[in-house]
């Protein structure tokens, strides 16, 4: 409960209980304003967000039922409770039919206007916590979160959105990083299974009897320790999405048991006979060359055509550095929300890191030099020192032989317009290159938004 | 150093024993001096006849105006029953970071053998409203002086003594406070 955050308008004609009212809950710590009339009450509503509105019921002119309609109108969050000492059942119903929050008799129990405030706050704390809550919850996984300018990308979100429609299998490529998972999570929420669950399986993590009874289960007795029946993922995601990471990783052994399930949607638990029928759509998804895989026989052929139903393709960062300033905004929102910090912008010579620095580990990697970014930020922008890449870029450089002429001159570029603060005259002069040109290379290296920043 | 004035106002003739009680008890949380004022003057106009009890922010108007030179706080101590018109009765109530504070015995009330207990109430919500005096507002340790009185539960559980946090905070004000009452710090310290 945050009481410094609680603010309240007491709306009242009386002055002795503006005054008296205001002073005994500032004593509680919260915020209090007060006005003397409807009218009055209605443009501090319209100028002004409050959490609570005591609001007495008998006013010349704009009483307090036309108070709590308007107001609920303006701010329907707030909880407007009406004070009267002429209490009748008529205007009790209309007020709580209005929306009131609580109608009072006055005077009232200090106990009690005590414990009510209390409620309201704890209540709207709740709400706002659930809010927060959900949005964490929901991070990445529509494709509205999905950003991209880039036009592979953007035939890629196409391609996921009409695939998400069918519960045909889909196969997800890309390097690790590249978001296969957050891909996998939205087409689930964008199916007609959306209702269902969602459930990952990292095939490369778990060893093949492990990996066995994690996605099919196992009876009990089925092997060492298994003292209970034990269902799988295939069984738990029943009329869902299960997302097999890593698929390339799996053994002989598991690629035909997954083959069977894809053609006959059923299997048996490890150690059981009893076959279990299950609606499962399959999202797999791997960072190796499957066909190449195959050519070389470590993967069933017959089980890649089943998965590569629909073959999506995610192109790595680097290939798409246009997004990045968009995706820098994107995870910059859904950081602030999760750590509670307030860091609204990148800086000028921040940005231009951001654009250069080869982000191996794709977009993943841009997260999590973001959040340590927004952890460790001082003030309201992101400083290029507070990235962490500054100390890597110096090893890169150090490392000269293993660079590309082209990534020298990249990296030279953007640095050159970081330091003229995006001035392309004096970048070019000090490059000792015409603007034309300047203007070429940045195209080429998509140093725009730098420049844009 | 200016002092903490401790004023009887009650209806009834002063308990001097009880006010001295309260006199070194706000002295000691509050580490200033403290002392008596045996002002005869009452608060006018603060009686309220349809609810048969006295405003309490009206006697605080009052007090604003009669704050005896050289007070640095002044606290009044009744035994008439308070409001503010929103509620049933108050126990006490003062001007956040003002000058002045009332505390009524009314609602103390411990039973005919409950006059020790009565006077470590009265200490405990003088200590509390003085607290308001300095800034201080509601704190959640349920023993600290400055937790919220809704009912006598609630001022039983408190003692007349502040919280790390909350002492912390009344040090900072004092620090804040201090170079404005020194100058009138014991201008007629004997004025009645």
């Amino acid at each position: 409960m945050n009481r410094e955050r609680t603010r309240i308008l007491i709306v009242d004609d009386e002055e002795i209980v503006r005054e008296s009212l205001s002073g005994w809950l500032e004593k509680d710590g919260y915020t209090v304003s007060s006005a003397q009339d409807g009218p009055s009450a209605i443009a501090r509503v319209n100028a002004e967000r409050w959490s609570i509105l005591l609001v007495d019921m008998k006013m010349p002119g704009m009483d307090g039922l036309q108070v709590l309609e308007q107001a609920k109108k303006i701010q329907p969050d707030a909880a407007v409770v009406i004070m009267t000492a002429y209490a009748t059942v008529d205007t009790a119903v209309a007020a709580m039919k209005l929306g009131a929050y609580d109608y009072l008799v006055k005077p009232f129990d200090p106990e009690e206007m005590s414990l009510m405030i209390t409620k309201i706050v704890g209540q709207q704390a709740l709400v706002r916590e659930n809010v927060l809550l959900r949005k964490v919850l929901k991070r990445d996984y529509r494709f509205r979160d999905l950003v991209s300018k880039n036009p592979k990308m953007r035939a890629v979100f196409e391609l996921a959105r009409t695939a998400a429609r069918s519960s045909s299998t889909i196969l997800v490529l890309g390097e690790s990083g590249t978001g296969k998972e957050v891909l996998a999570r939205a087409i689930h929420v964008e199916s007609p299974r959306s209702q269902g669950p969602f459930l990952a399986v990292s095939c490369a993590a778990l060893t093949e009897s492990l990996l066995e009874s994690e996605l099919f289960g196992h009876e009990r007795g089925a092997f060492t320790g298994a003292v209970a029946r034990q269902r799988g993922k295939f069984e738990a995601a029943h009329r869902g999405t299960i997302f097999l990471d890593e698929i390339g990783d799996i053994t002989p052994k598991l690629q035909l048991a997954l083959l069977r399930v894809l053609e006959e949607r059923r299997f048996t638990r490890v150690g059981g006979v009893e076959p279990v029928e299950v609606d499962v759509r399959v999202i797999a998804a791997t960072n190796r060359d499957l066909g190449k895989a195959v050519e070389q026989g470590h993967f069933r052929e017959d089980l890649y055509y089943r998965l590569n139903v629909i073959p999506i393709q995610l192109p790595p960062l680097r290939d798409r550095r246009e997004d990045i300033p968009l995706l820098v905004d994107h995870l910059l929102e859904q950081l602030c929300v999760e750590t509670g910090r307030k860091v609204e912008s990148v800086s000028h010579d921040a940005m231009a890191l951001l654009m250069e620095h080869p982000w191996p580990g794709n977009v993943r990697e841009l997260r999590n030099v973001l959040e340590r970014a927004v952890v460790v930020a001082s003030g309201s922008s992101i400083q290029a020192p507070d990235l962490g890449l500054l100390e890597a870029a110096r090893g890169e450089a150090a490392a000269g032989d293993m660079t590309t002429l082209e990534q020298v001159e990249r990296r030279h570029i953007a640095h050159v317009l970081a330091k003229s603060g995006g001035n392309i005259t004096q970048a070019a002069r000090v490059l000792d290159i015409d603007r034309v040109t300047l203007y070429n290379k940045i195209k080429k290296y998509h140093l725009r938004e730098v420049e844009s920043a | 150093m200016a002092a903490i004035y401790v004023w009887w106002i009650g209806a009834d003739a002063p308990d001097h024993a009880l006010l001295d009680g309260v006199r070194a008890a706000v002295s000691r949380s509050y580490e200033l001096p403290a002392r008596l004022w045996h002002g005869e003057e009452r608060p006018a106009d603060t009686w309220d006849p349809r609810r048969g009890q006295h405003s309490s922010t009206q006697i605080l108007h009052w007090l604003a105006g009669h704050r005896p030179a050289g007070a640095r706080k002044v606290l009044a101590v009744t035994d008439v029953d308070l409001f503010i018109p929103v509620l049933t009765f108050v126990y006490g109530e003062a001007q956040l970071g003002g000058h002045a504070a009332v505390v009524s015995t009314a609602r103390l009330w411990a039973g005919p053998d409950g006059r020790r207990l009565v006077r470590t109430r009265l200490v405990t919500e003088s200590v509390h409203e003085l607290g308001h005096t300095f800034g201080l507002v509601h704190c959640r340790t349920p023993r600290c002086a400055m937790a919220r009185s809704i009912n006598l539960a609630t001022v039983d559980e408190k003692r007349p003594t502040f919280c790390a946090e909350c002492r912390l905070h009344y040090l900072e004000r004092l620090a804040r406070e201090g170079d404005d009452h020194e100058q009138g710090a014991d201008a007629d310290p004997d004025r009645r």
